[in-house]
């Protein structure tokens, strides 16, 4: 039975997708839905939904990074991933990323043509998928999602700021004045960032994804959501069974893993 | 045999070759006008008078465009205060000597010596050369004055309008319109009467918005009432995730406040403060007086300052977010100046106070 994951944080929203669910898919067993960006990630993992309705404006995580974390923690061995509609309201930028990325999406109000359409295209995929019942068939489909995932996540906002050159870093009471050429890379630590060089790590007051448009994207690769790696800093990239790739570097002893949605970065020339 | 002529100017901001030969054309126009009117009065052949008036006229307009693109500065590009009319003097006695000496060389004559002979000849003839040429410059002053008039009219009409339209698009944000129809939708389903209950505090909202662009003022009251519908709608929205109140003295609830003063802090508090929040937050709206100065403060517990992310690019933050206090204090300047001031500061115990204090209007609305 196809199972469904809404993640709506507006109470009355979220029934009554379940309920027009429930007449545009008949026999789809729809999960408790999820409250918020975190509680969506949890759900989604716990009960490994075929289809996810995200809503993008919602406490914690948005949707956008609802899917994010969902796809790279999807765990390996758990069949395809799932079919991931984007809900909004009214959000002039996504929706010209969503048709950018030919991504499935719905607008609220939803109207009940417009959602029989989408469970219409959703129960096709879902039906080619399991006559096609190969993994090769599922590595295919899912290399399409990741694409038009990644291809969300770059969209760029209303505007870039100027590329940095230098982090200000404060260790104990020095300010530490770290070029950007040197970091080796940079991971997130909740509302902060550690940046790790050569020699030294620092913590810089800045979120990831306010750092990553200041970073300039032939240089510096996002590997994971966490993590952004500096390109010539990496020796070399070993992919394992689930899809994911462990990177050593040449100057630090630890290993960095890219997820699988940005795996495609190391394929070999 | 030397004759008047006009001394044309340019109009308006010169704008280009195009308009500085619209320009000349209608200073020779001009000219042609004036030989015509000489030549009747004086009886002097035409085509003689016209040659004259050209050379003139046209002199004394080159020196002109010359002169205003070498010190602008006053209105429609003139020269500013009494050069514009110093430029216009001079132009008109030099152009006068050029054009006279153009014309000279042209029908191999010499009014110059003709002059030294008969100086009351030099009088009747520059006499009119320098009334026609206040009157052509005049008239292009007039001109170019009145389409900088009519453009800080049409720009001040256009300021004012995007003033209203920013405002409106503040209150009216899609996001939350949809939001709320997506609920009404909802609702009717499930809950018919709570749908229109739900339907009458949208209404009552959507029609405040539109008239507070157009009212100086309404009663405390009023704008409690005003709050009550959005806070209303919020609340079938956030579901069990909101909690409000607000607090009113009835001794304040006749006071006159700008029409939704408060609204934007109201909304700042649900959008950036407990609606990105997990979990339930709490809003009050409070009124109260201290000494002569009514304060009204809109406190949260929810992220609080700071915690907003405008570097966001991928789910990009509401629009409007710094709008709405930049409009409050606005509109609090204009009314009160520096007697009246908008602060926003952490709240003790998480979530953010933002407060309004202002001088306590002198009357109560009835």
């Amino acid at each position: 039975m196809t199972t469904a994951l809404i993640a709506e944080d507006e109470p009355l929203l979220a029934q009554a997708l379940r309920t027009e669910l429930g007449r545009a898919w008949p026999d789809l067993h729809v999960l408790e839905p999820a409250v918020d960006g975190d509680d969506a990630v949890e759900r989604a993992l716990s009960g490994r939904p075929d289809v996810i309705f995200l809503d993008i404006r919602m406490p914690g995580r948005t949707g956008l990074e609802a899917a994010e974390a969902i796809v790279e923690e999807w765990p390996g061995g758990a069949g395809a991933l799932p079919l991931i509609v984007f809900v909004t309201a009214y959000d002039q930028y996504a929706l010209q990323a969503f048709e950018r990325a030919a991504v499935d999406y719905l607008q609220k109000p939803v109207q009940p043509a417009r959602l029989a359409a989408c469970c219409a295209r959703l129960r096709d995929t879902l039906a080619l998928r399991a006559a096609a019942n190969g993994p090769a068939a599922a590595v295919v489909e899912d290399a399409a999602l990741l694409g038009r995932l990644r291809t969300l996540l770059a969209a760029p906002g209303e505007g870039r700021p100027a590329p940095l050159a230098i982090l200000q870093a404060g260790i104990g009471t020095t300010l530490h004045m770290i070029p950007v050429d040197e970091v080796l890379y940079f991971e997130a630590a909740d509302k902060y960032v550690r940046v790790v060089t050569a020699e030294r790590e620092a913590l810089i007051r800045m979120s990831l994804r306010e750092l990553l448009p200041r970073l300039q994207a032939e240089r510096f690769w996002q590997i994971h959501r966490g993590t952004v790696v500096r390109a010539d800093a990496i020796a070399t990239a070993t992919r394992d069974d689930s899809g994911k790739v462990f990177l050593i570097l040449r100057q630090r002893p630890e290993r960095l893993v890219a997820s699988r949605l940005y795996a495609h970065l190391f394929r070999g020339m | 045999m030397p004759l008047p002529a006009d001394a044309p100017l340019p109009a308006a901001p010169p704008r280009g070759p195009a308009d500085l030969l619209l320009r000349g054309a209608q200073v020779a126009l001009a000219n042609v006008a004036i030989a015509g009117l000489v030549a009747t009065m004086s009886g002097s052949p035409f085509g003689h008078v016209v040659l004259y008036s050209e050379c003139i006229g046209l002199s004394i307009w080159a020196l002109v465009e010359i002169g205003r693109r070498v010190r602008p500065g006053g209105i429609a590009a003139w020269p500013a205060g009494w050069r514009g009319p110093a430029l216009v003097a001079v132009a008109c006695a030099l152009g006068y000597v050029i054009g006279v000496t153009a014309a000279d060389a042209i029908f191999g004559y010499s009014s110059w010596s003709n002059y030294l002979r008969r100086p009351g000849q030099l009088a009747r003839d520059f006499g009119p050369t320098v009334v026609f040429c206040t009157i052509v410059a005049g008239a292009f002053w007039a001109r170019g004055q009145a389409r900088v008039q009519r453009a800080q009219v049409a720009a001040a009409a256009h300021e004012a309008t995007r003033a209203r339209l920013d405002m409106l698009q503040s209150q009216l944000e899609p996001h939350m319109l949809f939001n709320t129809l997506a609920n009404l939708r909802a609702l009717i389903a499930a809950d018919p009467p709570r749908a229109q209950e739900m339907l009458d505090h949208l209404i009552a909202f959507l029609r405040a918005t539109l008239a507070a662009s157009r009212q100086p003022e309404h009663a405390l009251s009023e704008e409690f009432a005003r709050i009550d519908d959005y806070l209303a709608l919020m609340r079938v929205r956030m579901g069990e995730r909101l909690r409000t109140r607000t607090t009113l003295p009835p001794a304040l609830a006749g006071l006159p406040v700008p029409p939704l003063l408060l609204q934007p802090l109201v909304e700042n508090a649900i959008k950036h403060g407990l609606e990105p929040q997990r979990g339930p937050g709490e809003l009050h709206v409070q009124a109260a007086l201290d000494g002569a100065t009514l304060v009204l403060r809109v406190a949260d517990t929810g992220r609080g300052l700071g915690a907003a992310d405008p570097a966001d690019a991928r789910a990009p933050a509401p629009p409007s977010s710094g709008f709405g206090l930049v409009q409050i204090r606005a509109r609090l300047h204009t009314l009160h100046g520096d007697a009246a001031r908008l602060t926003l500061q952490p709240r003790d115990g998480g979530g953010t106070l933002a407060e309004i204090r202002l001088p306590v209007p002198a009357r109560p609305l009835s």
